[in-house]
């Protein structure tokens, strides 16, 4: 039976988010006190060790990503917290933010130290005004504190584009450009924000960094798979019956997930899919639930971990009616800048729309396989390269649901 | 350098270089369509990808750097599935039309359809519908057409810091339009006309009044008279397939008679004369006191710069009127009462390498011979067309001379056609004015080359003149920040909104790299070196106007004639 594993949620409603006494009381900016007495390089070699990656979906090496700031030589650098939490189903960095926001503070402090950069941004979602309150109140408590030393954090609002969460269009978005990605490389590490090396790490991301600090990177290493160490929260949302999050091992299984904390499908219906990550995740059928929520084992498998959220959907679900909704919403959240998303996320909701309609043909499933292929090796963003995965695996998983409504 | 391999074949390259820099330098063609030489890379339209060995993702050769050991493959199935993916793509939101398109044969998107064989289109042809924008008299824009590439926003932004386009919209619905989404006329667009060259299909372009022209001459009450910008004939043989500078004047002159024009002069008779009132007015501003630095009026994307950008600077630039407007006036008034012509029947034309001068030409205050001073301003495209049209063999066809009283002029006119050529030639003329001696020595080479800012001194009898030549709009503003911050040490500055001057206008043909600009621009030069007379003060038609009509520079006749002043545009800028 899978059991939930708090890191990041250590302090989740355990303590007033806005009192930073009651951080410091439960051990907090100790851990960046000590980050302070290593030097840079032993820092950034102990998150290493720790093998902690990405939590935002791309599952980078995180210390990997700081050694690249750190040895990139600049006056000024910059470390910047994604919290432009837009994926559909998933709240996870909210619960941090408004649960622990002195533990992403602290994070970001961390990074600061280890990459020599005395300034940070929060890029927080549009429609998380409440959150932003909550970030600012939290900056002012830890600047009258001083606990942050000369480390400014500012809080950037995000104005509801689903693209401004990846980096590149994040760091556009922050001086004032159009949201739109750019090319990679020069990666943000080198090359970021107003040109200067920058960290960009997801919130669940910082809000690790104090604890493997403080208890050490091989610790961290222990917990979980191997290839992704650490905890993962969740968020289970759809046909399931505990609708709420949790935090667990990277081990724990699909399975455990869904039936075991997740409570099973509701009104005692028959399982059909999960979709994992969010919007751009692939549909998981029930002889893939042994998989474990790591990063590798669902690349693995040809989906991803992504955001973490959970859509759990029961045997009365249309796989083309949920994935209509889906290419619906790729196509409005396109940027427009690159040919084959701004052109195929409308190409492939037209020719899902159509199937859904019943007007579709053995040729438009044969065309809608070209073009996911395409997009998701030529899209310039992970956005375009993963628009089509939703479409790709439930033409695998679930070919019937397609095929009855052919012409 | 790092070692790669591109389709097999091993090459080393300096470290930074793209995959595309890489291939092309092994003679391996990869297809490109929002990628422009000039300009930054923009790695969106995705047409270049390739493959690379251990990564999943095929890169865009454009924007991707090699690496050592990099190995490349450009022609496998994957990648032509993608390539030929994309371009139906592009080719399904993209108007059918190409027939009846502005850049039928000349458009980079055909091109690739061409070259990847796009036949039975899988995907449903759906455009936009988006209405045409006329808004102004020189350029209109087709926003159906538009790829999105971005390199119209570049030029317009970068190269000409005028900001007047941007995108608009998100995903499929994305627009490049006017800012705020206006008419490109309420924009600050100054009609230079160098988004045209950028743009890789046809979504903008000159606005055509090639049928005007056909009316005026199928008129007999009306005696059709053009005069032939300097820049233009350097350029209008490759309109007709003939290389760069090769065109013979005499022949493109046979050539224009060819076409119905009744009397063929040429607007470097007039550069000649603003030599003389412009040079005149520096001397003048010098000796008073007047506003300092002058700077030249010639270009009318400048003029509709200054205006939008620097009105508060406006009583620095030279009262002249251009060469173009200052032929207007004089044809319908000096040259008519010349050739005993009743100026009413006028239908004056000029051949221009400039998209401007067809605003310019529409001013309100261009009236001062009593007429539309110019009634109509073809392009150098446009009578490319015309040309191709026709149907004339340049190679046999006998060559002609210009019509008298307006068709003489010298080198330091053909120099106008070039960034720097103005400022040489009133150099070669004031120089003598000033100090009563013969230049030995007329070429100043420091202010030739398409460099974006130049500067000269020049020791005119004790008295150092400071110069400066800015082209593009971008090096303009470098210059005008100074004028305005009192920190501008110059006397005389020349600014062409083009760059490389008007060789490189809006409206030569299409013009998609620097190095045709130079080109053009060594031909100007090989043209003055070929001329007889290279001073503007010694053109012998010129002394004959002075004599019988204007009497002196700056005098009452050139005053209502061949000088005006312009206004603050007020337009919202960015």
């Amino acid at each position: 039976m899978a059991e939930e594993m708090r890191i990041v949620l250590r302090n989740y409603g355990k303590i007033d988010p806005l009192n930073i006494d009651e951080y410091i009381a439960a051990g907090g900016y100790k851990a960046l006190e000590k980050a302070k007495g290593m030097n840079q390089i032993d820092l950034i070699e102990e998150v290493k060790k720790s093998n902690l990656r990405g939590r935002g979906g791309a599952g980078f090496n995180c210390g990997q990503k700081w050694f690249f700031a750190y040895q990139t030589n600049a006056d000024q650098k910059y470390v910047v917290c994604n919290a432009d939490e837009g994926e559909p189903g998933t709240y996870k960095d909210r619960l941090i933010m408004q649960g622990d926001p002195q533990s992403v503070l602290e994070g970001m402090a961390v990074c600061g130290y280890a990459i020599g950069a005395n300034k940070g941004f929060i890029y927080c979602r549009g429609e998380y005004p409440y959150v932003v309150d909550i970030l600012n109140q939290a900056i002012d408590q830890a600047k009258a504190k001083g606990v942050l030393g000369d480390f400014d954090i500012e809080v950037r609002m995000g104005a509801g584009a689903y693209v401004c969460g990846e980096e590149t269009a994040l760091i556009e978005s922050i001086e004032g450009h159009r949201g739109e990605p750019r090319f990679k490389p020069p990666f943000p590490g080198v090359e970021g924000l107003w040109g200067k090396p920058t960290i960009i790490n997801n919130v669940e991301t910082f809000a690790n960094i104090p604890v493997i600090v403080d208890k050490g990177g091989d610790w961290y290493a222990a917990i979980g798979a191997p290839s992704y160490p650490g905890t993962k929260v969740l968020t289970l949302t759809g046909d399931v019956n505990n609708k709420t999050f949790f935090e667990v091992p990277t081990s724990t299984t699909i399975r455990e997930v869904v039936y075991g904390l997740g409570g099973g499908v509701a009104g005692g219906k028959k399982f059909k899919a999960v979709q994992i990550g969010g919007t751009s995740g692939g549909f998981i059928p029930e002889s893939l639930l042994d998989t474990a929520i790591s990063f590798d084992a669902m690349s693995a498998i040809g989906a991803t971990l992504g955001s973490g959220a959970v859509f759990v959907m029961d045997e009365s679900r249309d796989m083309v009616d949920v994935v209509a909704e889906i290419t619906r919403f790729f196509e409005h959240e396109s940027c427009g800048k690159c040919a084959p998303c701004r052109e195929g996320t409308a190409r492939m909701n037209e020719l899902v729309g159509k199937i859904k309609d019943g007007k579709g043909s053995a040729a438009d499933i044969a065309l809608l396989k070209k073009l996911g292929g395409v997009m998701s090796i030529a899209c310039l963003c992970g956005l375009g390269q993963a628009a089509p995965a939703p479409v790709l695996t439930t033409l695998g998983h679930f070919a019937a649901d397609y095929e009855d409504k052919l012409v | 350098m790092n070692n790669v391999t591109i389709d097999g074949i091993k090459t080393s390259v300096p470290e930074g270089s793209t995959i595309l820099k890489a291939a092309e330098s092994i003679g391996v063609k990869i297809p490109t369509l929002c990628n422009h030489p000039d300009q930054a890379v923009k790695g969106n339209c995705r047409v270049c990808v390739c493959e690379v060995e251990g990564s999943r993702l095929l890169s865009a050769a454009c924007v991707m750097p090699v690496w050592e050991g990099m190995v490349v493959k450009t022609r496998t199935p994957k990648v032509i599935e993608a390539r030929k993916t994309i371009l139906e793509l592009i080719l399904s939101n993209h108007p059918q039309d190409c027939l009846n398109c502005i850049r039928n044969q000349n458009c980079e998107l055909q091109t690739l359809a061409e070259e990847y064989f796009i036949r039975d289109n899988p995907f449903s042809q759906k455009t936009r519908g988006l209405a045409k924008d006329y808004s102004t008299p020189a350029i209109f824009r087709d926003p159906d057409k538009c790829i999105n590439c971005g390199r119209c926003i570049e030029a317009c932004s970068v190269i000409q810091n005028v900001h007047a386009l941007g995108k608009v919209g998100r995903g499929n619905k994305v627009i490049v339009a006017p800012m705020l989404n206006g008419s490109l006329a309420d924009s600050p667009c100054v009609m230079c006309g160098q988004c045209i060259h950028a743009c890789p299909v046809g979504a903008i372009g000159e606005v055509e009044e090639i049928d005007k022209l056909l009316a005026a001459i199928a008129d007999p009450d009306k005696i059709v008279v053009t005069q032939i910008a300097p820049a233009v004939r350097v350029a209008i043989g490759e309109e007709v397939g003939m290389e760069t500078g090769t065109m013979p004047m005499d022949v493109f002159v046979s050539g224009l008679r060819q076409l119905g024009f009744d009397h063929v002069l040429h607007t470097n008779f007039t550069a000649d004369l603003t030599i003389l009132e412009e040079g005149n007015e520096l001397l003048k501003r010098l000796k008073e006191g007047g506003t300092l630095p002058m700077t030249t009026s010639c270009s009318p994307g400048w003029i509709n710069f200054i205006e939008t950008y620097y009105p508060d600077l406006l009583d620095n630039v030279s009262t002249c009127k251009s060469p173009q407007q200052m032929f207007g006036a004089l044809a319908k008034t000096y040259w008519a009462d010349k050739m005993n012509i009743d100026p009413a029947k006028i239908y004056s034309v000029s051949i221009m390498p400039c998209t401007a001068k067809k605003f310019e030409a529409s001013r309100p205050e261009m009236v001062d011979s009593g007429f539309r001073d110019v009634d109509l301003v073809l392009t150098t495209r446009e009578i490319g067309r015309l040309f191709r049209m026709s149907g004339i063999d340049f190679d046999k066809l006998a060559g002609a001379d210009f019509d008298s009283w307006m068709g003489a002029y010298t080198g330091a006119a053909v120099i106008f056609g070039a960034s720097g050529g103005v400022m040489e030639a009133a150099l070669r003329t004031v120089y003598e004015v000033v100090t009563g001696q013969t230049l030995e020595n007329v070429n100043f080479e420091v202010t030739r080359g398409i460099e974006g800012i130049k500067e000269a001194e020049v020791d005119l009898n004790g008295t150092v003149v400071k110069v400066a030549i800015a082209n593009g709009l971008a090096n303009a503003t470098k210059l005008m920040d100074e004028v305005r911050a009192g920190t501008s040490p110059y006397h005389f500055i020349e600014i062409m909104a083009c760059p490389g001057g008007c060789i490189g206008g809006g409206g030569q043909p299409i013009t998609k790299t620097n190095a045709k600009r130079v080109e053009r621009i060594n031909q100007i030069y090989v043209e003055d070196e070929a001329c007889e007379i290279r001073k503007s003060h010694e053109n012998p038609e010129v002394k004959t106007l002075y004599e019988e009509f204007l009497h002196e520079p700056l005098g009452h006749q050139s005053h209502h004639l061949l000088h005006t002043h312009y206004t603050a545009k007020n337009k919202k800028v960015l």
